[in-house]
C-alpha cells in the first residue's frame, strides 16, 4: 500500500480534509475529558461512609421544646424499639448523607487561634457506635463510662474516636492514640477509625470526606430528636414504614420530618443524585458526539468515493484489485483520523488545564486518552466501511464511459 | 431573486436527501443541546431584580475579635449586635435584617397537621425594598418591628395549603407558641436565585443549587421572632461556642443578613465611609480587631462573587457548545463537498452571467435553509431537554422553561451556525472557474 498518492489526494481536499480532522479532533478532546469526568463521579459515588449502610436507618422528629428532650428520648427509644424487627435504638446527631450537624473548626492548639480542620462531630448515645457498625483499626471501643453529658452542642471534654484520614492529616506520621485536640471542648483520642464519613462528604473537598469525630454522648436536651435504627437489611424499609405509626404513639406532639427520615441506602442514593446526573449527560454527550463525528466521516467519504468513480473506475482497469481499492479509503481515513488525534490529544490537555482550574480535577492519565484514541480510530474505520466497500464495488468498465 | 434562490435551495436539499437529513440532525441536534443549557444558565445567572439591583447593598464587617486569626475577606453575614448598629443607624434609603429558622406552624380552625416551615425574620423594609408582591394585605410598619407585634406575612403556597386561596388577612397561625395574626398574604412570588439569603458560596465548592430554594412561608417581624422561635436560630459560623445554642442574641457568632438600599453613587460612598467609621468606631471600643475588613457589594457583584451558579451547569454548557462545534465542523465539511461537487451546475451558471455573489447568495441561501429546518428540530430537542430538566431533583427545576428570548435565541443561533458553517463553503463554490468546469464536462 502506497502512502504517497493518499496524501498526495488529500491535499487536493485541504479544506475538506482538515475540517474533519479538527471534527475528530474536538471529539477526541471531549471524549478523553468527559470519560474523566465521568469515572470522577463514578469515584465520588463508591465512597465508604465506614457505617452498615444496608442495615440503618434514621428517624427525625422537630417541633417539641428541649425542656422536655429527656422524657421523649425515653418515649422515643421504647417506642420504637417495639417496633417488629427493629435490633436496636439509639440516639445520634446525624449519620453520613444525612442532615448537616455538628460540623465545627478543630485546633490543635487550646487557644484556638490557628484552626487546623473542619470536621463533623458524631454525637452518638449508648449503642450507637456498635449500631453503625464502625470499624476500630487502633484502640478501644467506647464504655459506658465514656458516654458523657452535654451542655452545649459539643462536650466540655470527651475521649474521642477518629477516622484514620483525619488522624493522618493532623499527625502525619505519628500514633494517634493519647493525642489531644480542641474544638467546643478539650478531646483526647482513644481510637482510631478505618472509615466514617462527614454528614455531606465532599462539600468541604474531596480530602475531607472522611474528616470525622466519634464522641460517646448521653443523650438530652442537647441530643434529641434523631434516632438511629438498626434492623437487617431486607427489614429496614418495612420497620421505617411502621415508624410513622410508633411516633404518632409515643410523641403525638411532635413533627415527625418525613423528608429528613430515611435508611441510609435512600439518603446515599439521593446524595449522589446529582453525580448521576452529570454522569448521564456526559454519557449522552459521548453518545450524540460519537454519532455525529461518524456520520461526518460516512457523508464525507461518500462523497469522495462518488466523485472519484472514474478514477476508481481507471485503476480497476489498469489492475488494482478491490482489497487495493478498500484498503485505499481505509488508509486514507486513517491518515485523516490520525492527524485529528494529533490535535485532539493537544486540545484534551489543554481542555484539562482549564478545568483544572474551575474544578477539582486532577491530570488527565494517559490512558484515557490512549482510550480516546483508539475508539475513535474505530469509529472511523467502521464509518468508512460503508463507503470504502461501495468504492470497491465500482466495475473497472466505468474508465471507458464518458459522462 | 430571493424566491429564485430559495426554489433552487428546497431543490437542491430534495436532491440530496439523506445528505439533508444529516445536516440539519446535526445542526438540530447541537442547538438542542446548547440551547437546554443556555436557557438554564440565563434563568440561573440573571438579575433576580432588574432595574433596582444597582441600588441594594450588602455591608459586610469582619466582627471575629481573634487577633490572630485574619480573614481575607469579612464573613458573609454579621453578629447581631453589628447589624442592629447598622440597621438602627437608619443611614441607608432604606435597611433590612433577614434571619431564617425552622418553626412549627398549626393555623387555628384548620385541620392540617402541624407543619415544619421555613421562617423569615425581617423588618419593615424587606417588602418594599425587594419589590415583593402582595395578594392580599400588606407588610408590617415600622411601628411593628419597634413593638414586637405579633403579626406575620405568608407565601402564596402556604395560604392555598391552610386556607385553600382564600383572603386569610386576620385570621391567626399559631407560631411554635405563639399566636400571630396575618396581615399580609403574598402574591407568588419566586426570585432566581433566593438573592436576600445568599450566603458561603465561596464555601459550596460550586454545589450551589440550594441557592435557587423558594422562598420561606411564613414572615415575621425580626424583633417579635427573636421571641417566638428563640432557641431554633442557627449560626452561619461563630467564633467560640455560643452559651445556649439557638439563641443567638449577643452569642459569639454571625448569623444576621443586613441589606441597604442607596439611591445613587453619592449616597453608596457615603454609606461605605458610615461603614468604615462604624468598623473604627467598634475597634477603639475593644470590640473588633480587624475594622479595615468592611465591604459593600451590590446585589450583582454579591451573587457573582459567591458563584451562585452551580459548576456542574457551567459544565454542561461548555460541553454543549463543544458538542455544537463538533456539529459546525461536521456541516462545514459536509457542505463543502456537497457544494464543490456541483462545479458543473456554478460552471455553466457563471458561464451565463451569473456573478460570484450570485453564486455565494444562492448557496447561502441553502444553508441558511438548513439553518431554519435546523432551528425547527432545535426547539423541539431544547422543550425535550428543560423536561429532562424538569424531572431533575434540583431546587430550580420547577422554574425552567423557554422563554421568548429564549425562544428566539434558538432560531438565531441555529441560523448563525448554519449561516458561519456555509460561508466558506459557499465562498470557495463561488470562487470556482468557469472555463475549467466546462471543459471538464
Amino acid at each position: 500500500m502506497q502512502i504517497r498518492p493518499i496524501i498526495t489526494a488529500l491535499r487536493r481536499h485541504r479544506l475538506a480534509t482538515l475540517l474533519i480532522a479538527m471534527e475528530i479532533a474536538l471529539a477526541c478532546a471531549v471524549l478523553c475529558n468527559a470519560c474523566f469526568l465521568i469515572m470522577g463521579r463514578e469515584q465520588r459515588m463508591k465512597l465508604n461512609s465506614g457505617v452498615d449502610e444496608s442495615s440503618l436507618a434514621i428517624v427525625q422528629l422537630t417541633g417539641f421544646d428541649n425542656a422536655m428532650a429527656r422524657d421523649l428520648n425515653a418515649r422515643m427509644l421504647s417506642g420504637l424499639a417495639a417496633i417488629d424487627r427493629v435490633q436496636s435504638v439509639s440516639v445520634i446527631n446525624t449519620v453520613p448523607f444525612g442532615p448537616q450537624a455538628g460540623a465545627n473548626g478543630m485546633s490543635l492548639d487550646p487557644a484556638m487561634k490557628q484552626i487546623n480542620a473542619v470536621i463533623d462531630f458524631y454525637l452518638g448515645g449508648p449503642s450507637s457506635f456498635q449500631s453503625l457498625g464502625l470499624k476500630l483499626v487502633a484502640g478501644r471501643l467506647p464504655q459506658a463510662s465514656d458516654y458523657v453529658s452535654l451542655s452545649n452542642v459539643l462536650p466540655s471534654s470527651a475521649q474521642v474516636w477518629i477516622t484514620r484520614s483525619l488522624a493522618d492529616h493532623l499527625w502525619p506520621g505519628a500514633d494517634p492514640l493519647g493525642k489531644e485536640f480542641w474544638s467546643g471542648g478539650h478531646y483526647r483520642v482513644a481510637g482510631v477509625l478505618e472509615h466514617l464519613a462527614i454528614a455531606q462528604p465532599g462539600s468541604r473537598g474531596q480530602y475531607s470526606v472522611d474528616w470525622s469525630v466519634f464522641v460517646p454522648a448521653q443523650p438530652g436536651p442537647f441530643l434529641t430528636g434523631s434516632y438511629l435504627l438498626r434492623a437487617r437489611p431486607q427489614d429496614i424499609s418495612h420497620v421505617l414504614r411502621d415508624v410513622r405509626a410508633a411516633v404518632a404513639k409515643v410523641a403525638p406532639d411532635t413533627v415527625l420530618d418525613m423528608d429528613d427520615s430515611k435508611t441510609i441506602s435512600e439518603f446515599r442514593y439521593a446524595y449522589f443524585e446529582n453525580d448521576r446526573a452529570m454522569a448521564r449527560v456526559l454519557v449522552g454527550v459521548i453518545a450524540a458526539l460519537l454519532l455525529v463525528t461518524a456520520l461526518g466521516i460516512v457523508g464525507l467519504a461518500s462523497f469522495w468515493v462518488q466523485q472519484r468513480r472514474k478514477q476508481i473506475g481507471i485503476r480497476r482497469a489498469i489492475g488494482a484489485t478491490r482489497g487495493d481499492i478498500l484498503r485505499y479509503f481505509q488508509t486514507e481515513n486513517f491518515l485523516i483520523v490520525t492527524m485529528g488525534i494529533v490535535f485532539g490529544v493537544l486540545l484534551a490537555y489543554a481542555l484539562n488545564v482549564m478545568l483544572m482550574k474551575a474544578y477539582e480535577v486532577t491530570h488527565l492519565p494517559a490512558a484515557y486518552v490512549a482510550t480516546s484514541a483508539i475508539v475513535l480510530w474505530l469509529l472511523g474505520q467502521l464509518a468508512v466501511l460503508g463507503p470504502a466497500l461501495r468504492a470497491a464495488a465500482v466495475p473497472p468498465v466505468v474508465a471507458t464511459r464518458s459522462v | 431573486m430571493f424566491g429564485y434562490y430559495l426554489d433552487m435551495a428546497i431543490r437542491s436539499l430534495k436532491h440530496n436527501k439523506v445528505l439533508t437529513v444529516l445536516m440539519v440532525l446535526a445542526i438540530g441536534v447541537g442547538i438542542g443541546a446548547s440551547m437546554t443549557t443556555l436557557t438554564v444558565m440565563h434563568l440561573l445567572s440573571g438579575d433576580p431584580l432588574p432595574g433596582k439591583s444597582a441600588t441594594l447593598f450588602r455591608p459586610l464587617v469582619d466582627p471575629d475579635p481573634t487577633p490572630e486569626r485574619t480573614h481575607e475577606t469579612p464573613m458573609d453575614v454579621m453578629d447581631y449586635r453589628s447589624a442592629m448598629d447598622l440597621w438602627s443607624a437608619h443611614r441607608a434609603d432604606r435597611q433590612t435584617l433577614v434571619v431564617q429558622s425552622p418553626v412549627k406552624v398549626v393555623a387555628a380552625a384548620t385541620n392540617v397537621p402541624p407543619l415544619m416551615l421555613m421562617l423569615l425574620s425581617t423588618t419593615t423594609d424587606f417588602f418594599p425594598m425587594f419589590d415583593v408582591p402582595f395578594q392580599y394585605g400588606s407588610g408590617w410598619t415600622a411601628d411593628d418591628d419597634e413593638r414586637r407585634s405579633r403579626v406575620a406575612v405568608i407565601s402564596a403556597s402556604l395560604n392555598d395549603k391552610l386556607f385553600g386561596g382564600a383572603n386569610s388577612v386576620g385570621r391567626t397561625l399559631h407560631l411554635r407558641n405563639t399566636d400571630v395574626r396575618i396581615i399580609g398574604v403574598l402574591k407568588p412570588w419566586r426570585p432566581s436565585p433566593l438573592f436576600y439569603m445568599v450566603a458561603g458560596g465561596r464555601f459550596a465548592h460550586g454545589d450551589t443549587a440550594d441557592f435557587y430554594g423558594k422562598p420561606e412561608d411564613v414572615f415575621v417581624p425580626f424583633s417579635s421572632s427573636l421571641e417566638i422561635n428563640d432557641g431554633n436560630f442557627q449560626q452561619f459560623t461563630c467564633w467560640a461556642l455560643p452559651k445556649i445554642p439557638g439563641h443567638l442574641i449577643d452569642a459569639p457568632c454571625e448569623w444576621v443578613t443586613v441589606w441597604v438600599q442607596l439611591g445613587d453613587a453619592g449616597k453608596a460612598a457615603a454609606y461605605r465611609r458610615f461603614l468604615a467609621d462604624y468598623a473604627a468606631q467598634q475597634k477603639s471600643l475593644g470590640r473588633f480587631t480587624h475594622a479595615e475588613n468592611t465591604r459593600l457589594p451590590n446585589l450583582m457583584e454579591w451573587l457573582d462573587y459567591n458563584g451562585v451558579v452551580p459548576s456542574d451547569v457551567h459544565l454542561q454548557t461548555w460541553l454543549a457548545f463543544a458538542f455544537l462545534a463538533i456539529c459546525l465542523f461536521n456541516t462545514i465539511g459536509l457542505l463543502l463537498a456537497k457544494f464543490l461537487r456541483r462545479g458543473g451546475e456554478i460552471g455553466v451558471r457563471r458561464a451565463l452571467g451569473a456573478t460570484r455573489g450570485a453564486i455565494f447568495a444562492q448557496f447561502l441561501m441553502e444553508t441558511a435553509l438548513v439553518g431554519v429546518l435546523g432551528g425547527v428540530l432545535g426547539w423541539l430537542l431544547t422543550l425535550a431537554g428543560l423536561s429532562l430538566v424538569r424531572r431533575q431533583p434540583t431546587p430550580y427545576a420547577d422554574m425552567v422553561h423557554l422563554d421568548v428570548l429564549m425562544f428566539a435565541t434558538t432560531f438565531a443561533l441555529s441560523i448563525a451556525v448554519s449561516l458561519l458553517a456555509g460561508a466558506l463553503p459557499a465562498f470557495r463554490a463561488s470562487r470556482v472557474a468557469p472555463a475549467l468546469q466546462l471543459k471538464t464536462q
